[in-house]
């Protein structure tokens, strides 16, 4: 036992065994972790170009809102974020009587609804703030000829500003796709059964937690190895325009 | 009032001090670990090189709450299979020696890994990447003719670090060193998941037995923000100490 253990875990048929027995529960696990990554991220788009946009505007009362979310989601831990939501809810919701209450109650008692608004809330203020730094990066003189053009403030946002600004951010937009897969596990804290759901499920089945959460790690890592990819791939067909030309 | 914490603001208090503590002593490690990571990056020995990239591509790829628990869950298992093999072995080896040898436990049978030195052990272990990345960065960022030259004029390598390195380094790695501060310190509200009685944990606690979980937690986030408020004047301060003067 001891070190050879440890290297022996993988060559165990144990091992195989457990995959064999338990790879539906991990596959099922990945599925929700994905479709809640990629839902969050989705909808967090939707808060965080507005806000992106807001936080950029000369107004203190256009600016003041979106500054306070973004600080506030970026400066606390997700965590606690998601408790607020998902605990805090039934404060002012629970046993009251208030039409809009009775509405929104039945929502916040699913575990899957709070993950999810906890999460796109949190990638929308990161992401607003990637926004924010690449519409301040935008080169002046592209608004200036927008403007020479005569372009409306709607029209220059929506064809010169926007589309540039996203192909500038992709980068660091692939950096928050990474950190909201890894922030996701959260999830499986909260009763949903995700990847790390899962992975908790299998050790406490077996009291095998080599086996469980090394199988996790590497399912959240290849993930991670194929978003890189992909986003490399998206990278060099919006900047294809930036590479110097083959000879 | 929405912040009347009902005599719990002692227990939170507490928790907020537990908080710190880890965070702080996390740091610690991920400085040194992160040192070492970055020397070891910039190795000649392809070997150790090798080691470093291994290290830093594992631990961006997986999350840190399924490190958690693997080193929660798992170290446990290890240390203690670990021990035990070397109570073994060394026995058989003096038993060998002399054959009236009593067995005897060198090293303790049976350990418990506390939440508190998973958490610390795992949070410095994660963030050690992510130092080694921003210091290493920040080594290369130093003019290598400058170390040349201090070297021509006599200096020790130590004196070399000292006045010419260090400063240096230390102004290319702040930005980054900041960042991975701030992201550590929201990372240590996950130690409260493993059992530790930290500041989430207690306002869980209080918010479980006074009905009014979103209140404490609320008053954890805000915790989190002045913390967050204080590191990054601090930042600023030490920001404006290693930047370039120019008169």
């Amino acid at each position: 036992m001891g070190f050879d253990a440890i290297i022996n875990w993988f060559g165990q048929i144990e091992y195989f065994q457990l995959l064999a027995d338990e790879w539906p529960l991990y596959l099922s696990g990945l599925w929700t972790t994905l479709w809640l990554v990629a839902f969050s991220l989705f909808l967090g788009l939707f808060i965080a170009v507005p806000a992106g946009i807001m936080n950029n505007s000369q107004n203190w009362f256009v600016r003041f809102p979106a500054w306070a979310f973004i600080y506030f989601f970026r400066g606390t831990p997700l965590l606690i974020q998601l408790f607020l939501i998902y605990y805090g809810a039934g404060q002012f919701l629970a046993n009251n009587e208030h039409p809009l209450a009775l509405l929104l109650w039945p929502w916040f008692q699913e575990a899957w609804f709070c993950a999810l608004l906890a999460f796109t809330l949190n990638t929308g203020a990161y992401t607003a703030e990637i926004v924010r730094g690449s519409i301040n990066t935008m080169p002046s003189g592209e608004i200036e000829a927008a403007k020479a053009y005569g372009l409306s403030r709607y029209k220059i946002m929506s064809r010169i500003v926007l589309p540039s600004a996203f192909r500038r951010a992709l980068p660091a937009y692939s950096n928050e796709v990474i950190f909201m897969l890894h922030g996701s596990a959260l999830a499986g804290v909260v009763t949903i059964v995700d990847l790390t759901g899962a992975a908790r499920i299998v050790n406490s089945r077996y009291y095998a937690p080599f086996e469980a959460f090394i199988t996790a790690g590497l399912l959240y890592m290849l993930t991670t190895f194929v978003i890189v990819f992909l986003f490399k791939k998206w990278e060099a067909r919006w900047h294809k325009h930036l590479k110097p030309l083959e000879v | 009032m929405l912040l009347d914490l009902q005599g719990y603001e002692g227990t939170i208090l507490a928790g907020a001090w537990i908080t710190l503590e880890v965070a702080l002593l996390s740091l610690l490690l991920a400085v040194v670990l992160g040192m070492l990571g970055a020397l070891a990056k910039l190795s000649s020995i392809a070997f150790i090189r090798w080691w470093a990239t291994l290290y830093t591509t594992v631990i961006r790829g997986i999350p840190d709450l399924i490190l958690m628990m693997l080193i929660f869950f798992g170290g446990q298992i290890f240390i203690n299979e670990f021990n035990v093999t070397l109570n073994d072995w060394l026995n058989e080896y003096f038993a060998g020696q002399n054959p009236n040898h009593e067995w005897t436990s060198y090293l303790p049978d049976y350990v418990d890994v506390s939440p508190f030195f998973a958490g610390v052990v795992t949070i410095g272990f994660i963030f050690g990447a992510y130092m080694a990345e921003t210091f290493r960065g920040a080594i290369i960022a130093v003019d290598k003719g400058q170390l040349e030259a201090a070297r021509a004029y006599g200096m020790s390598s130590m004196m070399v670090f000292r006045r010419v390195m260090f400063p240096q380094m230390m102004r290319h790695a702040l930005p980054g060193f900041g960042n991975n501060w701030l992201v550590l310190l929201k990372t240590t509200a996950l130690v409260s998941i493993i059992g530790l009685e930290d500041m989430v944990k207690a306002a869980g606690d209080a918010g479980g037995s006074t009905q009014m979980p979103f209140t404490f937690y609320f008053v954890v986030a805000l915790i989190f923000l002045v913390f967050t408020a204080i590191s990054t004047s601090l930042l600023n301060l030490a920001e404006k100490k290693y930047a370039i003067v120019s008169r």
